[in-house]
Parts: C-alpha cells; structure tokens; sequence
C-alpha cells in the first residue's frame, strides 16, 4: 500500500512543475490546487490526518481563494469576458481534472481498505497535537497569534485607499 | 507492512522545495514568485511531518501548523503589496519594480 504514497508524490510533483512552467496565472492556480491536494494525501498516508486536513482547508481553501481574488481584481477589463470562455475550453482543465481523478481514486482505494492508514506509519491524530500545540509550545501560539495580527495590520495599511495612500504614493 | 522509508518523504520535500527555488529565481511576474515561496514553504512543511512521523511524535504537526500561520500571514502581505505595486507601476514585472529609488 505504499504505492499511495509514491503515486500522490508524483501526482504533486507534476503539478508543481506545471505551476512553474505555466504562463497563465489562473492555469497555474488551478494545478497549484492539485499539487496542495495531493501533498494532503502524502500527508495523510504518513499518519498525520490533522495535518491533512489542515492543509486542504487552509492552503488548498483560504490561500488560494486569496491568490484568486487578487489575479481576477488585476484581470478586470474588456477582457474579462473573452477570457472567462477560453478558460472554460476543455484543453484547459483536463490536466488538473485527470490528476485530481488519480488522488481521488487512491483516496477511495484508502477508505475502501478500512481507512487503515497506508503509510504503515504511527497515526498522530488531533488529540496529541492539541496537547502538544498547548502544552510545550503555548508559547509559539502566542507568538504565531501576534504574528497573525502583525498580517492583518499590514494588510490593511497597504490595502487602504485613503488620501494618506495616495498622497505616499505621489511623494514616492 | 512496511511503511514508507524517512529518505523517500525526505527526497519528496526536496524536490518540492527545489521546484519552488525553480519558480523563485526563473519567473519575472510577482504572482508566481509569491506562488513558488508557498510551494517552497510547503515542503519544508512536508519535510517537518515527515520527520516527526518517523518519531511517531506530534511535534512535527506542531511546526506544521506554525508554518501554516506563517504563509497565511505572509501571503495576505504579499498579495496587499502586489495590488499596490500593480497600482503604481501597472506591471508585475519584478525588474521594473527593482527601478523603485527611495
């Protein structure tokens, strides 16, 4: 059952190497999306589902959705429209669409075999990484909590469009 | 049932961190240097998971997550930035940006 393991990483490697190749942003972002998915399911088969889980929500979900936002925000135009029917051509999503197919597959292979996981691995599940996110390292909480906070203060002083923005912009 | 040997994880990580390294020093457009530092923060994400599954301990999910904080935080900066690189120069061209004096 290791073969999981070897297919989702090869799966993910593909991916990413189209990610890099890719000329059009949204193209890359979709095989970014399946690159993130397959490396959920590597994770998962080295017993770490809190992990994976993890990972499709917040790399393959949040992140991405952000990248998405901002690629269609600097996209917009008379262009927008020609471009949404060329992105909708076949051509375009059957590499993403065959690759997921393939993670999916071996997603139901796992959960067919008794969601035994395939790595042979020890399975960490989400108890003992709560007790040790706030046991030891309740202190990398607090640190990654005022992290968060430094991003989002951030965020919002470059992402204003006030008269102070505009009048940096002008002296700059 | 033999699980998968560290050294395999370990090289699946590398070669991720290696296609994003890739990405990093060949693309001129800001987005896809952005994507390439999350495939690159990714697989070092991988490499700690894998490590601490070889350990059967928790503390490499622990790195995980705190990494998973770290591109969240990083990315929400970095797409800001480019909206306002996009704004001023209108390009997302890296070396036309690197002309910025002040």
């Amino acid at each position: 059952m290791n073969a999981t393991f070897y297919i989702s990483s090869i799966v993910a490697i593909l991916a990413t190497a189209m990610v890099i190749g890719n000329l059009n942003a949204v193209h890359a972002l979709l095989y970014l999306v399946v690159s993130l998915l397959a490396v959920a399911l590597v994770l998962f088969t080295f017993g770490a589902p809190f992990a994976a889980a993890l990972e499709v929500i917040i790399y393959a979900g949040a992140i991405m959705v952000l990248f998405l936002f901002v690629i269609m925000t600097l996209n917009l135009g008379p262009h927008a429209k020609k471009q949404e029917s060329e992105w909708l051509k076949p051509k375009i999503w059957i590499g993403p669409v065959a690759l997921v197919a393939i993670l999916m597959a071996e997603l139901i292979y796992i959960l067919a075999a008794g969601a035994e996981h395939p790595g042979g691995t020890q399975v960490i599940g989400p108890r003992a990484v709560a007790l040790s996110l706030f046991g030891p390292y309740v202190l990398a909480v607090e640190l990654a909590s005022i992290l968060l906070l430094a991003g989002l203060v951030g965020a919002y002083h470059l992402g204003r469009r006030g008269k102070g923005a505009r009048r940096e912009g002008e002296i700059i | 049932m033999a699980s998968v040997p560290l050294a395999h994880g370990l090289l699946f990580a590398s070669i991720l961190f290696a296609l994003g390294l890739i990405g990093v020093l060949a693309r001129r457009n800001v987005i896809f240097v952005l994507m390439s530092v999350e495939i690159m923060l990714n697989a070092a994400g991988v490499a700690f998971v894998v490590a601490g599954a070889r350990w059967a301990q928790a503390d490499g999910q622990v790195m995980f997550i705190l990494i998973l904080t770290m591109a969240a935080a990083e990315v929400s900066v970095g797409l800001a930035l480019i909206l306002l690189l996009y704004h001023r120069f209108k390009t997302l061209d890296t070396d036309l940006a690197s002309r910025m004096r002040g």
